[in-house]
Order: C-alpha cells, then structure tokens, then sequence
C-alpha cells in the first residue's frame, strides 16, 4: 500500500491513465436501476396520495397515523396543508397536504405534482407505472446480483475485508475533508463506499419484500406481514426505505461530485477511469 | 454571478422543469404508454399464481383484531334517496328488511337458483376474521358469516364452458353516457369462486350486514383488494367471458382503468 500520509496523490511527477472500472453488467444494471428507482419514487409517492397517512399495525387505526398530510379550506377558496409527525403539525401548503392541481388551482393532495408520477391525481395511473416499474427493478435486480456473483464483483469489490474494516476510522477522517486517492488506491471501492453500497443492496431488498407484503395474494401465501409487524406497518417501512434511498442518492450524489464529477460518471458509463501513475522514468520507489 | 445570467439560469431551470412536468402528463396520458405498462399485471398475475398455491388460505385473525371503525367505500348509502347509487327498488327493498329479496343463480348452470336471505341462512354457514386492503392503502377487520360461493355453485352445477363468475349489484355507482343508472359489477375466476374462503357474506361482525358494507349480500374473496368485494350482489351469473358487460373489463372499477387481477 502506497502512504496514507499524502494527500491521496502520489509524490513525483505523474501522468493519467485510463483504467478499466466497471464491467459492463454493472454499468448496465446501474443505469436501468436509477430510472426505475426515479419512476417508483414518483409513482409511488402518486399511489400515496391516495390516502396520505401511514400507520403501524396490520390494521388501519383512521385516528392514530403517525403521518398524514392533510389539506384544510381557509377563506378566499384557499387550502392549507397540514403534515403531521406524530403529535406534531406542521403547515405545509403548496408542497405537502395541498398545493396546485396541473390546473393551477389548489388541490388537496399529499405530495405535490412536480413529484408523482402521473402529476395529476390518479391512483390507478399511479399503480400502472409503479408495477412496470417494480418487475423491471426486480429482474434488473436479479441480474445484478447474479452477475455480481457469478463474476466475482460482489464478493471482490464489495464485501469489505478485515484490512478495510481496520481502515474505517482512517477513512471517515479523509472522507471529512474530501480527500480522496487518486493513485491506484482509487480503483478500489473503499470501506465506507462498500458500506453505503451494501447497505443501499439491503435497503432495497427489504423494500421489495414490504411491497409484496402489499400485496393480498402474496400474504395469503406467505403470512409476510410477520416480517413486518402488519400490513400497515409494511406500508410505513415501504414507504420509510424508499426516503432513505433518496438520502443515499443525495449522499451518492455529492460524493461523485467532490472527488471527479466527470472522471466518476465516465466510469459508469465507458467503464474507464483515470488514475494518476508515477512517471515510468522517475518512478521511484513507487509501486506501480 | 451575473444578476443576467442567474436570471437565465433559473429561467432555464424553470422552463425545463414546465417542460418535464407537461410532458410528464403528455406521456402518462398517452394510451400507447398505458398499454405497454399494464403489461406489468400480467406479471403481477403470474408471480401471483406461481408462487401462491390456488387452495392457499389468506390470514384469519382473532376477535381481538377486529376494527372498531371499518371504513365503507364506493356506494356506502343507496337506502338514502338523495344519494346517487340510491334506486326505488333497493330503498324498497330495504324498506321491507329484504323480505321480498331473491338472490339470482343464472347464466352458465344447470340450474339456475333463487334463493332468499333465509334459505342462504339454512345452508352451512363458514365464518372468518380477515383483513380487507383497500386499493388505496388502509386495512381493517371484520368477521364476515356467509356461504361458500362454491356449495352454492355446486347446487347451480357449472355448464363445462363456464369460466367466470360475474356478480351484479343493486347500487347505481355511476351512470351511463345516456343517463341511465350504471350498476356495479365485478367479476371472479373459478380458482377463487371455488376458493373456501370465498363467500357470499350475509353478517359482519355478528350483525346483519349492514347498509354500508352491502346489505343484504355482499362477496368477500379474500386473497384480492377491495374493489373486488362486491357489495349489495343481487345476481350471480356464470358466464365464458365477461367482456359483454361494461367497457368489457370484467368490472366496474376495471372498466375505469384497474386491474382485474387486483391480487396486489
Ligand atoms: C437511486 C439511485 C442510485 C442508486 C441506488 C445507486 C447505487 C449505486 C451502487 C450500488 C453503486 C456501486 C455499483 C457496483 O459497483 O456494483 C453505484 C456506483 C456509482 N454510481 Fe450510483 N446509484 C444511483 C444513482 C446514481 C446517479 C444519479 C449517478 C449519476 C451521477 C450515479 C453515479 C454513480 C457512479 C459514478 C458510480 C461509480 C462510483 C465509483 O466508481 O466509485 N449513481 N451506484
């Protein structure tokens, strides 16, 4: 391993070379899973609007949801929204509980337009793009993770071996201030990166499974509300998961940012990345 | 930042995303798009029967799960005349406690039936405590009492062509283009209709069924979402193919745009 000491480059001269990154099964499968995640969030959040309340439990306590958006009329044809956490209320209007219509006139609806899938009020819209979704997200899915294992991605680049697991602190310490290898350290996923994407592997399995949890023939075959404390409880967890993909994406996001906007993208989509290498002739003691 | 190009910027910003939101509703609004996306509930059909055996029971749960407040949907007042689902007969109906209400066993059958409330309560009774889905995201339970759709299939005895089970309904959910009443219907396959847990539900949590929730008779087939559980069900016909009633979907809510498969 080259020093941690530097600031991830090597010292010396260096020049860039393109290294092959990502397999083609992985570009693929990445690419498909961000416009079918994009399209279930919104169609998601449209099937929400529905009844825009959750609750724990196998039933419906109509009283006691933990969240509900709701909208209130005030004088002048107006609404307020309201969102309430728990105990708390929130006034929300024009984002959450009531906002316009795609008719420009306000509407009581949970999510506003410019985040469901279709923007205007209909649930049964809302299912149709949500289900092709859903199977296409399941089988790219499946493939993912039958290509990870077949060709040793998720075991290799993924699993975290002890060595990362002694490395956390180091590297929660660089990550706080954006210091990011640029050698040959950086075709590695390092720990926290095999942490965030493992994670985010296993935030989206149990989402599948609270989703077929939704459904009434699954459960008669599989009682899979018990995974899930009830169905209503399977419902909240659904709809909980799918927010903190959305904070991975935003966390994801930033992090392709501050370390190589282009480098990063380039490599999910051509498979190569440029790393930085010792010039051959004053190589040093580098290793290559 | 130039206060210009800031201004174009967000200019940009916000024609795109007008842009993006109009076409949003161009593309959900395009019948071609609609068509390859209900494609998904073939799918949703076939995992559904794949992994679930035909004769798999849905949950039954314990007096103590029951809800206090069961919500009604769709038509929840016909006996109420200023209501739109309301007609003449059924108010009569009502009116006389179902005394002079016949259930109709047609279509399909050897032979057909017309059954009273009273020779429905002189058959074996199944009863159970399920749990009901709503397409729109709630659950609550109730007990429902009633007979097994099947025994009564076996007295009607199905013609060999029979496929579906269609069920027809007192209450006027919506109207036709030419003004008349549009009757609630639904329909069911054989591996359902035929499902134990299938019934046609006299008492809900040991009442008569109460006017919200289908009076006198209404259809729990448990493994499906609400939309399926047809209330107020005066006629139940065997039929080969459903497509001859309302837009040809197999239901009301089918005809608006649902699926038929409403297993999830
Ligand atoms: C919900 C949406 C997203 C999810 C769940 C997600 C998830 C992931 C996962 C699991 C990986 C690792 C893949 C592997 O090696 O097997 C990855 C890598 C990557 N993703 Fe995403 N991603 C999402 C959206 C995006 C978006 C919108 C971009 C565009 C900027 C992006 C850019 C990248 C890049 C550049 C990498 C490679 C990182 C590297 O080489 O170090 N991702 N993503």
């Amino acid at each position: 391993m080259a020093d941690h000491s530097s600031n991830g480059g090597a010292a010396g001269p260096t020049h860039k070379v393109l290294v092959p990154r990502h397999k083609l099964a992985t570009r693929i499968t990445h690419w498909i899973n961000v416009v079918a995640f994009v399209m279930l969030l919104l169609s998601g959040l449209a099937i929400f609007n529905a009844h825009p309340a959750l609750y724990w439990g196998q039933k419906t306590d109509f009283d006691h949801p933990w969240l509900a958006m709701t909208a209130t009329p005030a004088p002048g044809g107006k609404l307020v929204g309201h969102t309430k956490v728990g105990g708390a209320d929130f006034v929300t209007t024009g984002v959450l509980g009531a906002s316009p219509g795609v008719d420009g006139k306000p509407q009581a609806r949970g999510f506003p337009k410019w985040l469901t899938m279709p923007p205007y009020k209909a649930l049964v819209d809302g299912r149709h793009w949500h289900f092709f979704f859903a199977w296409l997200l399941v089988l790219n899915g499946l493939a993912y993770l039958a290509f990870g294992f077949w060709n040793g991605h998720l075991p290799k680049d993924l699993w975290p071996t002890r060595q990362d697991l002694k490395e956390i602190p180091h590297e929660i310490v660089t990550h706080a201030k954006l210091q990011f290898p640029k050698d040959e350290r950086a075709t590695r996923y390092n720990v926290l990166q095999k942490m965030a994407y493992g994670g985010v592997i296993l935030a989206f399995i149990v989402l599948i499974l609270a989703g077929l949890t939704l459904s009434p023939r699954l459960d008669a075959g599989f009682h899979l509300p018990d995974l899930f404390f009830g169905r209503q409880s399977a419902r909240s967890i659904h709809f909980i998961l799918a927010w903190a993909i959305v904070a991975f994406l935003a966390l994801h996001l930033f992090m392709v940012v501050a370390s190589g906007t282009w480098n990063n993208i380039r490599s999910m989509i051509t498979g190569r990345y440029a790393i930085e290498v010792p010039e051959t002739s004053e190589g040093g003691d580098h290793e290559a | 930042m130039k206060p210009e190009r800031r201004g174009f910027l967000s200019g940009l910003v916000l024609s795109t995303s007008a842009l993006v939101l109009a076409g949003c509703n161009k593309i959900a609004n395009s019948s071609a798009v609609d068509h390859v996306l209900t494609s998904a509930e073939a799918f949703n059909r076939r995992m559904g029967h794949f992994f679930v055996r035909p004769k798999s029971l849905a949950r039954e749960y314990s007096r103590a799960d029951i809800s206090r407040f069961f919500k009604p949907n769709g038509s929840i007042a016909p006996d109420n005349p200023a209501d739109a689902s309301s007609t003449p007969a059924y108010r009569a109906h009502v009116a006389s406690n179902f005394a002079d209400w016949r259930l109709v066993i047609d279509g399909l059958v050897e032979h057909p039936q017309t059954l009273s409330i009273a020779d429905l309560k002189a058959m074996p009774a199944k009863a159970q405590i399920t749990r009901h889905d709503c397409v729109e995201g709630w659950s609550s339970i109730a007990e429902w009492r009633g007979v097994q759709l099947a025994r009564l299939l076996q007295k009607a005895q199905l013609k060999p062509n029979a496929k579906y089970i269609v069920f027809h309904c007192a209450d006027a959910i919506d109207k036709n283009d030419d003004g008349s009443p549009l009757f609630y219907y639904e329909s069911i396959d054989l591996e359902d209709a035929f499902h134990p847990q299938t019934i046609l539900a006299y008492a809900m949590n040991g009442q008569p069924l109460p006017v919200p929730h289908g009076a006198p008779l209404r259809l729990r087939v448990e493994r499906q979402l609400g939309y399926k559980q047809a209330k107020y069900v005066m006629r139940v016909e065997a039929v080969d193919s459903y497509k001859r009633y309302g837009q040809g979907k197999g239901g009301y809510w089918e005809d608006n745009g649902y699926e038929w498969y409403a297993g999830i």
